[in-house]
């Protein structure tokens, strides 16, 4: 059960940290800020998320165990949220497609039969129809934008379609908690996926690709070697001063 | 980025106050100018609304002007109501 926990509470943390790769990199000060906004919402559900997971698990792994000290194999996350951060064009589409399976996730997380659940399901519902709406727009600005931004746009696209149809697979962690009433089930955010991924690429003069072979393995911890680069990174002040407090 | 429009950016802390000028931000549209608004200037709870205005759309005094526009007030001390006893219960007016 813990574990479904720990995939959803990954997907959040890698994000938020690849998002927080942008502090001072962005193309403007606006948005120098409002990644960062973005990175601590995800971080901030996350710490929930592994929260309420070591207390399940019953080990005595707090939040900071969780996240730090675990190796590349032992993360849970899809490979989507991994990927480098690219250019502006690429990382506004990941946000998208990331936000728009979230969002009626944490919607429907709602009804969860977890107190903690329900509470991180609420809160992380608001923020993340933010990020749905500020990548949307960016999308779709870029995609219907100059030469130069659609043809970035639309090369973000072929680059991260393939990592879409993760999102809607259910691990047999995930399963256990879908049936216990935990998490919800990610293959009914499909639908709702298919109409905020269509309304902007329509906006934008993108096309959604067909049949797309779908890369699939994170929730197996089989992940591409940028995750472990990322948190060789990610992890290295924990571990060069475990325990540290500030 | 050079050519992204500058907007002006005003918050209403509370319902019932007005909308106050907090600072300027570059947008390319009014929407975008909104989110920037959003994630700059209300980080810390600061509002429950955000108006964003163009820029170019204000007119501004000249402050080679200020004399004639702002100094014959200065003596009218008659326009403060600080001759009158305002009774407690009318409150905060």
């Amino acid at each position: 059960m813990h574990e479904a926990l720990l995939e959803i509470a990954d997907d959040c943390l890698v994000l938020g940290h690849r998002l927080s790769e942008w502090c001072g990199h962005a193309p403007m000060l606006e948005e120098d800020l409002a990644l960062p906004n973005m990175a601590l919402d995800l971080i901030g559900v996350a710490r929930g998320l592994y929260a309420r997971a070591g207390e399940i698990e019953g080990k005595g792994r707090g939040e900071d165990d969780l996240a730090y000290f675990r190796g590349e194999r032992e993360f849970r996350n899809c490979l989507l949220v991994e990927r480098p951060n690219g250019d502006f064009a690429a990382t506004m589409l990941r946000q998208l497609y990331f936000g728009a399976f979230m969002e009626p996730f944490w919607r429907a997380a709602a009804a969860s039969t977890d107190d903690v659940v329900r509470g991180i399901a609420g809160k992380a519902a608001k923020e993340v129809a933010y990020h749905i709406r500020h990548a949307g727009e960016w999308v779709i600005r870029l995609g219907d934008g100059t030469e130069e931004s659609a043809a970035r746009m639309a090369h973000a696209v072929e680059a991260h379609h393939r990592y879409s149809g993760e999102l809607f697979e259910s691990s047999r962690a995930a399963r256990a908690a879908e049936a216990a009433g935990v998490l919800p089930r990610r293959s009914e955010m499909r639908a709702e996926w298919d109409r905020v991924i269509g309304m902007v690429f329509v906006e934008a003069g993108l096309t959604v690709p067909e049949g797309v072979f779908m890369q699939t393995g994170g929730r197996a911890g089989l992940h591409g070697e940028d995750l472990g680069h990322m948190l060789a990174e990610m992890q290295s002040v924990a571990r060069a001063h475990p325990g540290a407090v500030w | 980025m050079a050519e992204t429009p500058l907007w002006e950016v005003f918050i209403r802390p509370r319902n019932g106050l007005a909308h106050k000028h907090v600072g300027s931000l570059h947008a390319a549209d009014a929407v975008m100018a909104l989110q920037a608004a959003r994630d700059v200037y209300t980080r810390r709870g600061e509002g429950n609304s955000v108006w964003v205005v163009p820029s170019s759309a204000i007119t501004a005094s000249d402050p080679d002007h200020a004399g004639e526009m702002f100094e014959p007030t200065g003596d009218k001390i008659y326009r403060h109501p600080t001759f009158y006893d305002i009774p407690d219960e009318v409150g905060h007016m």
